[in-house]
């Protein structure tokens, strides 16, 4: 019988490989995709840091056992930074990819020369 | 009269977050200016926008000053948010260091926000009220008691710095700011992940419970925690630019508007912060298996990235490539006395942040001075056209390189010396002298290249740009400057601020005992979610509340 712990850490860790993977990649698109299921991940993880029970209220009151209520309250404050984080990063990718034509990171479609670059150096225009 | 005082001053940690964060509130009321910066509702909305703006630094600075005062004395000014006892609640705690970077904080955001309503904060949307954000960001990142609190203000001074990168637009700003907020996202995660594992191992992210319980942790337990830890030294080496996590500052320190660079300089400053914080005295000496956690990877990573920003420095094709190298390298000069772990290294380090961040602040805003008239060259470091005043901005540029460089009499060169002496019988001692005067004396040359090619090496005919600076950015630009001379002239006084804090730091008990309360101080393993008798169940069976500030 494979237990819950070890379904949970083998579930978190595949996201965050998927996460990081996507993370590397060259578009601004997939980019954001990795962010999101990394901090799907990191929420979860900080969730099953308070240990996994079933049917334990968060509140002291009766019998216990107890669930541990403050990883519960730390992940809501994550996700809702999260949430803002994601929806910023999305306009900024639209930004970028409207100001340099290409929906690459580094602003510079592969193949092209990299005259771009000096100009870059350069710094913004004066 | 005198209890309204004596009111504010209980509260003045809190009112350190709260008055950048209604100062913003008031500013997005306000409105933009639109676009409309000559003339019309737009431009009324900006001066009034400058005014208030400046109006609220301004108190800051005052509200920081009676703060250093305050703790100069030695008195931990505890402040419990919403009367909660301490390890269940959430508190503010003032320290010498915690008083001392909320004045440095102040004293970086007057000049800047004084340079900015020169201009740049018309040059996009709602640049006041993003200022503002980022200040409640930093303010509340050095006044919290609490590592997730931490990770709240971080994200805060993170987000407003997102949009402040971009202000301005140019599509390398908004390129450069695509992998700025992409890399931090990933920190963001890390430190989560970071503070998560904290958490499962001690059931506690107050920094001085932390600091009970760290030592108490062992076996396989500690190794858990102590890669918690570490996770978090790759999130504050990456803001403080650490080695070989640096390599994304310069371009976007060079990439943003000068103000903007010139406050991001405060922004390293943080990470260092949270080394000192979290790895030099939670994970420092007593505590336990995890004793010197992060000793014999700092002090290597930090003479590695002073090297590195010196030689980024040397091969610099811009003056605000050359200020942002020279970033990296006076923060690995900082990290390498943070590295040394003794109280007299520690009172150093904090004495050169102090200086180098008003350096680097002045010479972001000086670099834009002298770009914007060499005409079509900017800041680039070739043969151009002279600057229209070569005097003032020439002896401007000597003042801070000097400072930077760390020639005496300036303080760079105080706090260089200090952290000499402090290595002496280090194993590390020959290492540490070799960078820090190779870095120092590879600076100079690099600052000595800049110099002469922008104020000598001129081609006088190429036509520039005639105009002189306007007194009110030669005036920010010289005060930052200037604060940096009358650390040297002070020198005395402000070092045995710096020695008391480091000492103060190391000393976890007294911390201890102000933040937990007298019966705090016990080395109660038991964690929440461990059913048993003992579970310490509401903040009611805690000890006795202490008012707020006292």
């Amino acid at each position: 019988m494979i237990s819950m712990e070890f379904l949970v850490a083998s579930g978190i860790g595949f996201v965050v490989a998927c996460g990081i993977y996507l993370l590397l990649r060259g578009r601004s698109f997939t980019v954001v995709l990795g962010l999101s299921l990394l901090g799907y991940a990191v929420n979860v993880f900080i969730f099953a840091m308070g240990r996994l029970w079933s049917g334990a209220p968060p509140i002291l009151e009766g019998a216990g056992p107890f669930a541990d209520p403050l990883p519960q309250a730390l992940v809501l404050t994550a996700i809702v930074i999260g949430f803002a984080t994601t929806g910023f990063v999305i306009e900024l990718a639209l930004r970028s990819h409207h100001e340099n034509g290409t929906d690459q990171v580094d602003g510079i479609e592969p193949g092209e020369d990299g005259e771009d670059r000096d100009e870059a150096e350069r710094g913004p225009g004066r | 009269m005198q209890t309204l005082l004596h009111e504010v001053m209980a509260h003045l940690p809190m009112l350190a977050v709260l008055l950048p964060s209604l100062t913003a509130v008031v500013l997005l009321l306000l409105g933009d200016h639109g676009g409309d910066s000559h003339g019309g509702h737009g431009h009324h909305r900006l001066l009034w926008s400058r005014r208030i703006a400046l109006a609220s630094v301004l108190l800051g600075l005052l509200m920081a000053a009676l703060l250093v005062q305050q703790a100069a004395t030695g008195e931990l000014t505890v402040y419990r948010v919403g009367d909660w006892p301490a390890p269940y609640g959430i508190v503010l705690v003032v320290d010498r260091l915690s008083a001392m970077m909320l004045l440095l904080t102040s004293m970086v955001a007057v000049p800047v926000l004084w340079y900015a309503t020169g201009g740049w904060d018309s040059h996009g949307r709602h640049f006041h009220a993003l200022f503002q954000f980022q200040l409640m960001g930093l303010n509340g990142a050095f006044v919290t008691g609490d590592l997730f609190n931490l990770f709240v203000f971080f994200e805060v001074l993170l987000i407003a710095s997102y949009v402040l990168m971009a202000h301005g637009h140019g599509r390398v700003r908004f390129r450069v700011g695509l992998h700025y907020v992409v890399l931090n996202l990933v920190a963001s995660a890390l430190f989560l992940i970071g503070v998560a594992l904290l958490y499962a191992k001690t059931g506690t992210l107050n920094f001085a419970d932390l600091a009970v319980r760290v030592p108490g942790v062992t076996g396989p337990d500690a190794a858990l925690l102590q890669a918690g830890a570490l996770l978090l030294l790759v999130v504050f080496g990456f803001k403080a630019a650490l080695v070989p996590l640096s390599m994304w500052l310069p371009a976007t320190y060079a990439a943003a508007s000068a103000p903007v660079a010139a406050l991001f300089a405060i922004m390293t400053k943080v990470g260092v912060y949270g080394i000192i914080r979290l790895h030099g005295v939670v994970f420092g000496a007593d505590a336990g298996p995890s004793v010197f956690l992060v000793a014999p990877l700092l002090l290597p990573l930090a003479l590695a990235t002073c090297v590195v920003g010196v030689l980024g420095a040397l091969a610099a094709r811009t003056l605000e490539r050359l200020v942002a190298w020279l970033t990296v390298a006076s923060v690995g000069t900082v990290l390498v006395a943070v590295g040394l772990f003794t109280d007299a290294a520690w009172g150093a380090a904090l004495y050169y942040m102090a200086n180098s961040t008003l350096v680097v602040a002045g010479m972001f805003l000086l670099a834009e001075l002298v770009a914007a008239q060499r005409g079509d060259a900017g800041a680039r470091l070739e043969p151009a056209s002279p600057v229209s005043q070569p005097v003032l901005l020439g002896l401007m540029m000597l003042l801070a390189g000097a400072s930077a460089a760390g020639l005496p009499p300036l303080p760079g060169f105080i706090g260089k010396l200090m952290l000499l002496e402090a290595s002496s019988a280090h194993t590390w001692q020959p290492a540490v002298w070799t960078v820090v005067l190779g870095v120092g004396f590879l600076s100079l040359i690099g600052l000595a290249r800049a110099g002469s090619i922008l104020f000598w090496h001129v081609r006088d005919e190429v036509p520039g740009t005639a105009a002189g600076a306007s007194p009110k950015l030669i005036g920010a630009t010289t005060a930052l400057l200037a604060a940096t001379v009358a650390m040297s002239v002070f020198a005395a006084p402000i070092s045995a601020y710096t020695a008391a804090a480091a000492r103060q730091l190391v000393d976890r008990e007294s911390y201890a005992r102000a933040v937990l309360g007298p019966q705090g101080i016990q080395t109660n393993t038991t964690r929440p979610y461990r059913f048993a008798p003992a579970v310490p169940a509401a903040p009611a069976a805690a000890p006795v509340a202490q008012e707020a500030g006292r």
